[in-house]
């Protein structure tokens, strides 16, 4: 597997640039000529389709939900990066590169991450442009905000729905592409396969929802912005329809899978209630700027939160980490939590739960500040807990959000397969082992609205256009394989329902491969997750047909890729002994209970590569190196 | 707890639906509407009925995906709030729940509870957009903008698309999302050059669809899950009305090579 970077001969602080001055280019007038599908209409993929289209390329798009502006960029709340500096608070494009670097614990290419930096004022500006309204200081100014582990004020905000204003502004660009001709929308459509031919993807094949047929779409090239698969534990803060399928279809036609075991935990988020329960929600990181975290000092102590006085509160985190307090990065929030709960000192009716309290900031503030600020997601607190954050403090736990590992792309976000292409959170690149806050949004939009439209005009210009198309025997056969993978769900005909099925997947990779993983858990979600999947193939239960809207079969689907991908994600952690970022592995820690990376050995990205049904995957290294910012033992204490 | 739930079954489009009544018990109050629906279509599952199609997604009330009508009203009894963010703790132990799709001639049935809302995506194609291309912009501070009127541009984009102002209107007007959809733009700088253009467009698309027209009910308001006001409807008439009373101008030929 080729795993070169394809890195410019160039500074790191040039780099982009040089790189943009010497690519190949196609020309306006060649650009009808050439054909692209984006998978996903989130921020990257709506933003890249909208991009693309409007240079003049032919853009096909798929979602599967029945809007484009209904994919899950939607929920982002909190706010995106920008190392814009308005505050004078120091920050710079250096900065904003260091902090992404150092809060992904030295995981990430830096040369990626530099050009993240370097991109993100470009993409305020792009969004003010198309009229995303951030919230506004009196005199007119863009104001800011802070998020976990970081020193300045660099996130733009729309209230709580930054992400619902940010994919409006990428779906409004594609929805005038489409209206012009230059892009086409296929909705209530999925992705089944990807088909490669001659080694360079050629297309896709997709399902109807609707009606259930099967169809072949054939391009120059193919986008894969298809976001993350943190539903793979089931209970999560993604949207029900997230899954690993396009990623790891690509997979399954020699797209290497990197670093698979980081897996954000999100650290506020509302406990889980209930057995049945189907989603997580996610209450935004912004809420820690004025909340306060805390657990009682004593175990069993069953009082009211109010009830409780000052001296046997114990603020946990601003004790540990004084210099940043309750913005420690989410892996050290969620691991702390975690480490609370596992004492005994949870609250809440489960005792997995620790307060996010507002009393004083309602106190110092005032009500009216707090309720500007927050005012949406008190609300929503409210609405699911029947508890109200102006009157007792949040219940809050950590919950599967964001991954970081995905398809291994290079410097122009190409897969190891020539003419696929990975976008926002469906590659690896950025973020590391650890995303920062406010920082996925601006990943997305990056890639999107600047680099992609930019690399795969010089990938095309090298292949000649249209040389393909859907009456390819390649494509004949991906359809045969999906149609007989459909019929195949449909007549297992046993007992248990989907949902069963992926709520043990879900417990076994919380239990095993969750906050905190170890060898003997690992070894044991291995042995485990094949004779689960032995049992979906042979005990599930689909009423219906596939020539219809069935949801249940959709469903199944997912997860039969889920049930696969889980092991690859605990081989992946298995194989990674070192601590570092959201990858913790008991093994590893230091003293006083902190991450403890291993540089000399685990300096690099691990990329899977698939080598059959039979054959145990295989691993490669990609090595990383540390130029630009040298190695350091994170520190949020001092 | 305990619910009896009549629910619009319907195969397809041409098919004749009906509802059908089902009993669930064993509910805790913390269980999301959403989610007891997931436990009835396991429950029917298993007994080899097939599931009721719904669509959701995001679960947390902003994607806009969830569409029901509860006992007559979109997203059901609570105010200001989608589906999915609707808690059985609102329900009397043992009620009986009646459960329907969107109902309206723009909004055709696909299967059970879904509907095809693509009406709306039609009438953000027509003009809801600022032309802009991707690339280098002019920073934003250099074109201030005060907080009031970006905050009033924001009220009106939180519109979620879902469709509950036209499920509500006895009509089935479209008025409040796509006056939304105007507003938004409207309101600021940056949408000011197409201005005009874009609430005729919009209004222009929104009539050639089946919606019905405005006879300021406002029911649409009242259920509307992000509690966009009417005035915005007042808006948008208003600049309507400016922009067929000037001279039309058809500028929304390809922008590009000229």
């Amino acid at each position: 597997m080729d795993l070169d970077p394809r890195l410019p001969e160039a500074p790191i602080e040039d780099m982009w640039r040089t790189h943009k001055e010497h690519m190949r280019l196609v020309g306006p007038r060649n650009r009808p000529n050439y054909r692209i599908i984006v998978v996903g209409s989130g921020l990257a993929g709506a933003s890249a389709a909208a991009s693309m289209a409007a240079m003049g390329y032919q853009v096909d798009c798929f979602c599967f939900q029945d809007s484009p502006r209904r994919a899950h960029s939607i929920a982002a709340q909190g706010g995106i990066n920008a190392a814009k500096d308005y505050r004078n608070d120091g920050d710079s494009i250096y900065r904003l590169f260091a902090d992404t670097q150092k809060g992904g614990d030295y995981r990430a290419r830096e040369e990626n991450v530099w050009r993240l930096a370097e991109l993100s004022p470009q993409i305020i500006d792009q969004a003010v442009a198309q009229g995303v309204p951030f919230a506004r200081e009196y005199g007119g100014m863009l104001a800011n905000r802070s998020f976990g582990g970081v020193l300045v004020e660099r996130t733009f905000y729309c209230r709580g729905e930054t992400g619902q204003q940010l994919l409006l502004g990428a779906c409004s660009a594609l929805a005038a592409q489409i209206q012009s001709g230059g892009a086409r929308m296929h909705t209530r459509t999925e992705l089944l396969d990807v088909v490669v031919i001659e080694g360079r993807a050629r297309g896709v094949v997709v399902r109807d929802l609707v009606t259930g047929a099967i169809r072949s779409h054939a391009a120059d090239a193919v986008v894969l912005a298809t976001g993350g698969y943190s539903n793979v534990y089931n209970l999560s803060t993604n949207a029900k329809g997230c899954n690993v399928t396009a990623t790891w279809r690509a997979y399954k036609r020699g797209a290497g899978f990197a670093n698979p075991c980081y897996n954000q935990i999100h650290p506020t988020c509302i406990p889980v209630a209930g057995e049945f329960q189907s989603k997580l929600t996610l209450m935004s990181e912004s809420l820690r700027n004025d909340g306060r975290i805390w657990v009682p000092r004593t175990t069993g102590d069953l009082r009211a939160p109010g009830d409780i006085p000052e001296e046997e509160r114990h603020y946990y985190l601003e004790e540990r980490y004084p210099r940043f307090g309750n913005l420690v990065p989410r892996d050290v929030a969620s691991r702390n939590a975690k480490q609370m709960c596992d004492q005994g000192l949870g609250v809440g009716p489960s005792g997995l739960g620790v307060y996010l309290d507002f009393r004083d900031a309602i106190r110092d503030h005032g009500k009216s500040v707090i309720s500007a600020r927050y005012e949406n997601l008190f609300s929503m607190y409210e609405r699911i807990t029947g508890e109200s954050p102006w009157s007792t403090p949040m219940r809050i736990y950590p919950a599967p959000h964001y991954t970081m590992g995905g398809l291994w792309v290079d410097y122009d976000l190409m897969t190891t397969v020539p003419g696929l292409f990975a976008i926002g959170e469906a590659n690896f690149s950025d973020h590391g082992a650890n995303r920062l806050g406010a920082s996925s949004m601006m990943q997305c939009l990056a890639d999107g609205y600047f680099i992609i439209p930019l690399t795969i005009g010089d990938y095309l210009s090298r292949h000649p256009y249209g040389d393909v198309d859907t009456d390819h025997a390649a494509f004949r056969d991906a359809e045969r394989e999906v149609g007989q993978r459909i019929d195949r769900l449909v007549g297992v005909g046993g007992s248990s329902t989907v949902e069963a099925l992926h709520r043990e997947l879900g417990k076994l990779m919380w239990d095993h491969c969750g906050i905190a993983r170890n060898a003997d858990g690992l070894r044991e979600a291995i042995q485990e997750i094949p004779s689960l999947r032995d049992r979906f193939w042979n005990d599930l239960k689909i009423v219906g047909s596939g020539e219809q809207l069935n949801q249940s079969l959709e469903h199944a689907g997912r997860l039969a890729d889920f049930l696969e991908f889980g092991e690859l994600m605990c081989r992946d952690a298995l194989e990674r002994n070192e601590s570092s970022g959201c990858h913790f592995r008991e093994e590893h820690q230091t003293e006083d209970g902190e991450a403890l990376r291993d540089d000399v050995n685990f300096s690099h990205v691990s990329v899977w590569e698939h080598m059959g049904h039979e054959s145990s995957p295989r691993m490669h290294k990609e090595p990383l190196h540390f130029n630009a910012l040298p190695l350091a033992q994170r520190n949020y204490k001092t | 707890m305990k619910f009896r739930l009549r629910i619009w079954r319907q195969a397809d489009p041409e098919a004749d639906g009906e509802f059908v009544e089902y009993e669930i018990d064993g509910i805790s109050e913390s269980t999301s509407f959403l989610e007891m629906i997931d436990r009835l279509n396991e429950e029917i599952t298993v007994r080899g009925e097939e599931p009721v199609a719904f669509d959701s997604d995001c679960r947390e009330g902003i994607c806009g995906m969830c569409s029901m009508v509860i006992d007559g009203r979109p997203h059901g009894p609570q105010s200001g709030g989608t589906t999915c963010q609707l808690y059985m703790r609102h329900f009397e132990d043992g009620a009986l729940i009646t459960i329907e799709p969107w109902r309206s001639a723009a909004f055709p049935l696909v299967r059970d509870l879904v509907v095809d809302r693509s009406a709306f995506d039609r009438v953000l194609q027509a003009g809801g957009y600022v032309t802009v291309h991707s690339g280098p912009k002019p920073d934003p501070n250099a074109v201030p903008i005060d907080p009031e009127i970006a905050e009033e541009s924001l009220d009106a984009a939180s519109c979620i698309g879902c469709g509950a102002c036209v499920a509500a209107c006895p009509n089935g007007a479209a008025m409040l999302y796509t006056a939304a959809k105007v507003s938004h733009l409207s309101l600021l700088p940056q949408g000011q050059p197409e201005r005009y253009q874009r609430v005729q467009k919009m209004v222009d698309q929104m009539q050639e669809e089946s919606f019905g027209s405005c006879r300021n009910y406002a029911e649409c308001e009242a259920n509307c899950p992000k509690e966009i006001s009417i005035k915005f409807i007042g808006r948008m008439n208003r600049d309507y009305l400016r922009a067929v009373l000037k001279e039309p101008t058809d500028r929304r030929g390809p922008m590009g090579s000229q």
